[in-house]
């Protein structure tokens, strides 16, 4: 069975999480389309630490019998492990797309040191 | 608060002979329309020929650029896909800069009709709006679009009718006539995806005048909706949680904006 202060504590941490991630929207440091994993992390996390018997049930599932929050960490690095490799896919845009800048200001900046007004098609 | 004009639209020439005066543009946000955009560039001209036209094309990968500056219009080619947010904010900020007094959108895959802006343009001139949109759903004719995007649409107009306290029945309309104070707002903050639900919310909050009017639309010309099953899903989770967390922020009156010319 897992320990209430373990609950509670992993309950309070991931609603900390949800809080922070809402004011990092509000102010708009934060756009929603990269909040959403977040925030599913931490509602999944803010689920299985309050639902006590459901985490118990998930652990029995994987075998676990002596320490079901292990299943909170488990799934906790689950999370952290599918957002870096969003992450990862947004650098790699990001980088793309920073590329095509610079291409597009040097053609830009070229046209423009030669007085070229037409720009070829 | 307004609600649904249900008057027929003005005539014509009455709303050509109030707008004359005006500088006034048409955005046409297009990504890989080269089907349509030409046929949209002709028809606008053919119901006002006053009107400067500037095509925002999103990273198209056809002919859409080449056909749209062919005809004359303004071309403004962004070099990678924004998505809609930021494209029809491109056209809008392009407006801005250029002290256009009076802005329509009008999408280039030429499901809007320009003979139907009259009825979109009257309340903006008349001064009863500073945003007016055209709703294919106010009339109930016209192309309706498909069951499931009605059943995400009618939604949306739900929360954001409920949200602005005031009658919205095309929450996803990219028909509309904007004022100066429209072009400001739009050119200094502009949503993302879905961006028109979040717009019109916007408008409201930023104590922007709101009007429906009803249109009729057409089905897309060419091409294919940008919009598929599975993303609709996300987008409508996102949309929702940005109009949630949009109800706790508290929103500055942008109007004084103009010195930034």
């Amino acid at each position: 069975m897992t320990p209430l202060p373990v609950s509670i504590a992993s309950a309070v941490a991931s609603f900390l999480l949800l809080v922070v991630v809402f004011e990092l929207i509000r102010s708009r440091r934060l756009r929603e389309r990269y909040a959403l994993l977040w925030l599913l992390t931490g509602g999944v996390l803010l689920a299985l630490s309050v639902w006590r018997d459901g985490l118990n049930t998930i652990a029995g599932w994987f075998g676990v019998q002596t320490y079901p929050p292990a299943i909170l960490g488990a799934i906790g690095a689950l999370f952290i492990l599918v957002v870096l490799l969003h992450y990862s896919t947004v650098i790699s845009r990001l980088s793309d797309q920073n590329t095509i800048l610079a291409q597009r200001l040097a053609l830009l900046e070229q046209q423009q040191r030669e007085g070229v007004t037409e720009s070829p098609r | 608060m307004a609600e649904l004009v249900e008057v027929p639209a003005p005539p014509h020439d009455a709303v050509l002979g109030q707008i004359a005066e005006l500088r006034r543009i048409a955005i046409v946000p297009a990504l890989n329309e080269e089907e349509t955009v030409g046929r949209v560039i002709d028809e606008l001209r053919a119901f006002d020929p006053g009107f400067d036209i500037v095509v925002v094309d999103d990273g198209s990968t056809d002919r859409t650029a080449g056909i749209a500056a062919d005809r004359g219009a303004h071309v403004l080619r962004l070099p990678f896909n924004l998505g809609i947010g930021g494209a029809v904010q491109t056209g809008y900020r392009f407006a801005f800069e250029h002290g256009y007094d009076i802005a329509v959108q009008v999408d280039g895959d030429g499901q809007h009709d320009p003979t139907q802006l009259p009825a979109i343009l009257a309340p903006v001139v008349a001064g009863q709006a500073d945003l007016c949109v055209g709703s294919r759903f106010a009339s109930g004719s016209g192309y309706q679009s498909s069951f499931t995007r009605r059943l995400g649409i009618r939604l949306f107009a739900l929360v954001v009718s409920a949200v602005v306290r005031q009658k919205v029945t095309d929450t996803t309309s990219g028909f509309r006539a904007v004022n100066r104070k429209g072009i400001a707002l739009f050119a200094a903050d502009y949503p993302h995806d879905y961006p028109e639900v979040e717009a019109t919310i916007m408008c409201v909050k930023h104590k922007l005048r709101l009007l429906e009017v009803p249109v009729e639309m057409r089905e897309r010309g060419g091409g294919a909706s940008s919009i598929t099953a599975l993303r609709s899903i996300y987008y409508m989770t996102k949309v929702l949680l940005a109009i949630f967390v949009g109800l706790f922020r508290r929103y500055a009156v942008p109007l004084e904006k103009e010195h930034r010319r």
